[in-house]
């Protein structure tokens, strides 16, 4: 085992792109994530019965199922019925609806941890539920939310590695393509999982960091 | 359909409402005239909040119908955002928006519903502020501040919609006590301005002294209504004296 | 009718499916166990130890909550070879996996010991307790008893996990799923059944800690709310 051995002129390279990959990778999937997890919860919250059975099926199928398995459907069970996506695609798609569930989960935790007060003054107000949702009920569950919501960040970085099983061009691949080049599996691995614990611990400060800038007297933050 | 009657801002006819088959309100009929202050007593349980809240429908009652200035509150045709606009609420735990300052807890209203200019609703709201005392703190979040201050803050919120009637639900009854004065002051304030106001409170030294008419209510039903003074001094009915009578000695006579 | 023959086809692979589903209860089963054995004493060690160990805890957590799943695999799979040692994709899979949950336990383990409190650590040492006497009658049952809810959390998500060990070549569930997609071309039908019964083991280990924690339940002492 040495380090100093592999050839880090062009390993570097390729390690880069593949690292920029995997952040582009997780930053599309978590942001579809957010989007897709949001509109669930309402839904589940406050929609009528059949939307609520939706989401809560949504939310138990996907996160009752493993992420590959979910990635290998989306990847190779949908060509057969004319749907083709590119690895990369499919791979946004298999962690972001993956991780839609989970968010959904955060999400509904924080708004049930609400007070119902804070609805019955919104509305006593005037506001529409809609209108109390958006400007009430939200800003405050989506700020108690983030230190759960910064642990499914780090976790769909961390699984964004299944995304090279479906052959995903990030980081893992890229280590992968050159251990076997190199035939130095151990090292290579080594330095790959060295890699995603720099960018976890980075990426945990910066979220913790925010954490604390949106901390507000009273709201108590659910982790 | 609303009969006719001059100065009558607010109408109760035959208010019913039950949860679970279990009736907590039975035919409650009232009317409040522009710039009373009717004060609603009865022991715990008895349907005041009820009442209250479906004075501006944040519960529906069964049957029955109320009017507010010649609008039937009760209508499905009517828009209920509309009418809480008009009717402001004080609830007994404040619930004041936790994430928004005091200011932005006032100007909220004016500017998302009411949809006044962030400027105007500014200046509305630091009006309102200084009505209460708050100036002071209206850049502070609802935690940091003490129960009379937050049901202080709560107060110029519904002021800020320019309310025509205003409920209150206990509003003193979540403070310490050395805390509830500075409350009281403020709705004596407003009471001496014209507000019209119905309170659920057991502060009888505010409803001695100020409010029109006190209604007791118990198990649903009104049992007697009439001048604070009457209702001490020659009650009807012995439910009546008996309850007065302990509610002043649970709460003494304080702050006349 | 496709479909009827994709689960024809499932139908005849029953038995190896049975095998890839006994595989990966074995695979969870043991993996949970070397965490659990690994992770009470890191939780122990980083309440009681002395700085040292509890630091080098800390960073052991850290680290294997850092990496992922995937990435532990490869390194215990490709490792000991490197050294000479070779040992089945299995053994590869329950270390890296079980090294990995004994971080996530420990963490749930120090979480319950921490909000159990010092009175009762008190109460046992003032009867004339030692430490470990005290941990192991008074503190240890109280604090299994209050992780049950979140161990029955990382039960769902190991149990998840151990789908990655097809990508050392483990014949689990997963794998014989992906044999018999290849074959039936229809490779959606395969993977949803299979889904199903990852599904059904997620639900029943669930509901058997969910049994377990009420059976065991104490008045007046809470299991911990798990949010997130």
């Amino acid at each position: 085992m040495n380090f100093l051995t592999l050839d880090w002129k062009t390993i570097f390279p390729q390690l880069l792109k593949g690292t920029l990959t995997t952040l582009q990778l997780t930053a599309i999937a978590i942001s579809l994530g957010f989007v897709v997890g949001i509109l669930l919860t309402l839904g589940w919250l406050y929609g009528n019965k059949p939307i609520r059975i939706f989401c809560r099926g949504y939310v138990d199928l996907f996160r009752g199922t493993p992420l590959l398995l979910q990635l290998f459907i989306v990847y190779y069970g949908l060509p057969r019925y004319g749907i083709r996506f590119s690895p990369f695609v499919a791979a946004i798609l298999g962690l972001g609806l993956n991780s839609a569930a989970y968010q959904a989960e955060y999400f509904r935790g924080a708004i049930q941890s609400i007070s119902q007060g804070q609805m019955l003054a919104a509305r006593s107000l005037g506001m529409s539920e809609f209108k109390a949702i958006i400007h009430i009920i939200l800003p405050q569950a989506l700020r108690i939310v983030i230190p759960a919501w910064s642990n499914e960040l780090i976790y769909t970085l961390k699984y964004s590695s299944v995304a090279y099983m479906i052959g995903t061009t990030e980081l893992m691949f890229a280590g992968k393509i050159i251990a076997a080049k190199n035939f130095r599996f151990f090292e290579v691995f080594l330095v790959v999982a060295f890699i995603y614990l720099i960018v976890v611990l980075i990426i945990s400060h910066f979220l913790r960091m925010i954490e604390k800038r949106a901390k507000i007297p009273g709201l108590q933050m659910i982790s | 359909m609303e009969p006719i009657e001059k100065n009558v801002l607010l109408r109760v006819r035959h208010l019913s409402k039950s949860y679970n088959k279990e009736p907590v309100l039975k035919d409650i009929s009232f009317k409040v005239k522009k710039g009373e202050t009717k004060v609603i007593i009865g022991p715990s349980g008895t349907g005041k909040s009820t009442l209250l809240r479906c004075l501006n429908r944040l519960t529906r009652p069964d049957s029955g119908q109320i009017w507010l200035d010649g609008v039937e509150v009760t209508s499905s045709k009517t828009n209920i955002n509309k009418i809480r606009q008009s009717i402001g609420m004080v609830f007994q735990d404040f619930n004041l928006f936790a994430h928004l300052t005091v200011l932005d807890n006032v100007r909220i209203g004016p500017t998302r519903v009411k949809k006044i200019p962030k400027r105007e609703a500014t200046e509305l709201a630091l009006d309102m502020l200084s009505r209460v005392g708050l100036v002071d703190k209206a850049g502070a979040y609802p935690a940091e501040l003490s129960g009379g201050q937050q049901q202080r803050a709560s107060i110029a919120r519904t002021l800020a919609m320019r309310p025509k009637l205003m409920l209150f639900d206990e509003p003193t009854s979540a403070l310490d006590p050395e805390l509830i004065g500075e409350v009281l002051i403020v709705m004596k304030n407003l009471v001496k301005s014209g507000m019209t106001m119905v309170v659920v409170s057991h502060e009888m030294g505010f409803a001695r002294s100020v409010c029109d008419e006190i209604i007791f209510v118990e198990k649903g039903v009104i049992v007697e209504q009439g001048p604070p003074d009457e209702l001490f001094l020659r009650p009807k009915h012995r439910r009546t004296k008996e309850f007065l009578s302990k509610i002043t000695e649970l709460y003494g006579k304080s702050e006349g | 009718m496709e479909i009827l023959e994709t689960l024809a086809a499932i139908g005849k692979s029953i038995i190896p499916v049975l095998r890839g589903t006994e595989i990966t209860v074995a695979l969870t089963f043991s993996l949970l166990a070397i965490g659990l054995m690994m992770g009470l004493p890191l939780a122990l060690g980083q309440v009681y130890g002395n700085k040292i160990i509890s630091t080098i805890i800390v960073v052991y957590e850290r680290t294997f909550r850092s990496i992922p799943a995937l990435v532990l695999l490869f390194l215990f799979y490709f490792g000991p070879a490197t050294f000479g040692i070779y040992i089945s994709p299995f053994l590869a899979a329950i270390l890296a996996l079980g090294f990995r949950s004994s971080a996530y336990q420990s963490q749930i383990f120090r979480g319950a010991i921490q909000s159990i409190g010092q009175g009762q650590m008190m109460a046992a040492r003032s009867l004339g307790m030692s430490k470990l006497k005290a941990i192991i009658y008074i503190i240890l049952p109280l604090v299994l008893r209050r992780s049950i809810p979140s161990w029955s959390n990382e039960y769902s998500s190991v149990l998840k996990d151990t789908a990655l060990a097809f990508a050392i070549g483990v014949i689990d569930l997963n794998r014989w799923g992906w044999r018999i997609a290849i074959r039936t071309q229809d490779p959606i039908i395969v993977f949803l059944v299979i889904g199903v019964i990852y599904f059904f083991l997620t639900l029943a280990g669930t509901r058997f800690l969910r049994w377990l924690e009420k059976e065991l339940k104490i008045p007046g002492f809470q299991s911990r709310d798990t949010i997130g």
